[in-house]
């Protein structure tokens, strides 16, 4: 039971960072209905950023939060604004060319960085890297436990914005009917760089939080884009609310595999809950939500 | 106010209007009306920069409209109620009204304006926590011209708002509308419910395939034989 417990914490703190690099996706493909098959990828460029500013500054990851996210959110912007829309224009064979460009994005990304800093693994060693605490008969890990409380934080951050402010709701209106935003004034290309550089901020500020406990290589990138598809996939294309819960099926999932099947098959048990959802649950758990 | 000028336009190589010229006084009430297929939502989607011109011009007080960019539409006065409502399903009746009013002059009077549009529509203001998507038809067409209000324009154009409605409740909305020309807000219609339509506006033009075949005053395009064949079934 007790192993029981620990497991479902490990699952539950890590599906918390999974859920925002997710959100950062999911919030991608309700606006520009693209899968951003880069996510993974802005995210290990975010990941080299806080491991640079580390190495030669001293500066701790988590300070990195405030330098890694905005820096990628431009890097996004400018991504959907010289990159992706000027897809729209032009006439093509494929529909979805965006989608391929997105793929391309993320293997100039990561060859980049192979060229920058080698395949070497790089990692951060921080004093508080494997420190932990117990409640109970409960073992917590200090920077999991750090990066799940931050992860909800700006989760909720997210929420306020898109719930509250103007600016979110002209988000959620171009999502849900493009041609009547731009009716009420909404600047539309304007929302969708917007859109990608805050999905990618999102996926900048989970790996800026992975950092401290994960090591770093130019293609840890991919398995995350995956991860990013599964919860996208699993939340139902497009609701947010969705993706948190997706996130964390996903963490406790990969969690339970580890422990109670094999280290090695961890990332299978993801792609198993997604082949269950595609086949028994297809509109995903927004099916359950409603949002 | 505002004047289309000799305008062609359509998607792709498909032209849809050839030649469409029109206008629109202050404060007037004016009608487009023709077929399924006669390009009335296209002209109203070239007013709003929706669909680009293939020649032509649109005035719009003295300015150039078909430069505009179609976010910029609104800020210069003109509300488009689109055909099919096209409100934000998955947002409430409330957050809709509010993306009606986002031009900074719209939102410096937002409250004020959304007393006066649930004055207009108490029906909304019962319904304002509603997801948009969830209401009726009718509703949900109030819903729209609303949203259109809270921009506060001097133009205000409907597209088709008798779609998929009852006589009852069409007949609801146009006198909603003739309540909104009372306020001194100018009107521009498009409708494929001719007969009525024809007595409650001030002018109107009829359209074919397209084209621009007859205008006048309402009634009396009502007595037109070439209407009465075409459209009223007489």
């Amino acid at each position: 039971m007790e192993v029981f417990i620990q497991t479902l914490v490990a699952g539950i703190l890590i599906g918390g960072v999974y859920a925002l690099i997710g959100l950062g996706m999911t919030l991608i493909m309700g606006v520009m209905r693209i899968i951003n098959l880069a996510h993974g990828q802005l995210m290990m460029v975010a990941m080299y950023i806080t491991f640079l500013l580390y190495e030669y500054l001293g500066l701790d990851p988590y300070y990195a939060l405030l330098i890694a996210p905005p820096a990628l959110f431009v890097l996004g912007v400018a991504i959907q604004k010289y990159l992706l829309n000027p897809l729209l224009e032009v006439d093509s064979i494929i529909p979805q060319n965006q989608i391929l460009m997105t793929v391309g994005i993320g293997m100039v990304l990561t060859e980049t960085m192979r060229f920058i800093f080698h395949s070497d693994y790089k990692s951060v060693k921080t004093s508080y890297s494997s420190a932990t605490f117990m409640i109970g008969s409960i073992c917590w890990n200090v920077p999991m436990v750090v990066a799940f409380g931050l992860a909800v934080l700006l989760t909720a951050c997210l929420f306020l914005f898109l719930l509250k402010t103007d600016t979110g709701k002209s988000v959620r209106a171009t999502a849900q009917n493009k041609d009547a935003a731009l009716i009420m004034g909404i600047n539309a290309e304007w929302i969708t760089q917007l859109t990608y550089g805050l999905g990618a901020a999102m996926a900048a500020a989970g790996g800026t939080l992975l950092l401290p406990i994960y090591y770093l290589f130019p293609d840890v990138g991919a398995p995350f884009t995956l991860k990013a598809f599964i919860i996208t996939v699993l939340g139902g294309m497009g609701s947010t609310v969705g993706a948190i819960l997706g996130g964390l099926v996903l963490g406790v999932a990969e969690s339970l595999g580890a422990t109670y099947i094999s280290m090695a098959l961890k990332d299978a048990v993801g792609m198993v809950i997604f082949v269950l959802v595609l086949l028994f649950l297809p509109g995903g758990l927004k099916t359950l939500t409603k949002v | 106010m505002l004047r289309v000028e000799h305008v062609d336009a359509g998607y792709g190589d498909v032209q849809v209007l050839w030649d469409v010229s029109f206008n629109v006084a202050e404060k007037e009430f004016v009608v487009l009306v023709g077929a399924n297929g006669a390009g009335k939502s296209t002209i109203m989607r070239t007013i709003s920069s929706l669909v680009p011109l293939g020649g032509g011009q649109i005035w719009f007080e003295d300015r150039r409209l078909d430069l505009v960019k179609p976010y910029k539409i609104v800020e210069h006065g003109i509300a488009h109620v689109p055909e099919a409502r096209q409100l934000f399903p998955d947002m409430s009746v409330l957050e809709n009204l509010e993306l009606g009013s986002l031009t900074p002059q719209a939102k410096a009077r937002r409250k004020e304006t959304l007393e006066w549009v649930f004055e207009l529509f108490p029906r909304l203001k019962e319904r304002r926590k509603q997801m948009a998507g969830t209401m009726s038809g009718g509703e949900q067409q109030m819903c729209a011209i609303a949203r259109g209000l809270m921009s506060r324009p001097k133009l205000i154009m409907f597209d088709e708002p008798s779609l998929g409605l009852s006589p009852l409740l069409t007949q609801d909305i146009f006198r909603l509308a003739l309540q909104i020309h009372g306020q001194g807000i100018t009107i521009l219609m498009v409708e494929q419910n001719v007969k009525q339509t024809l007595a409650i506006c001030d002018r109107a033009y009829v359209l074919e395939n397209g084209r621009v075949i007859l205008e006048g005053k309402g009634v009396e395009l009502l007595e037109n034989q070439q209407v009465k064949q075409a459209f009223l079934g007489i």
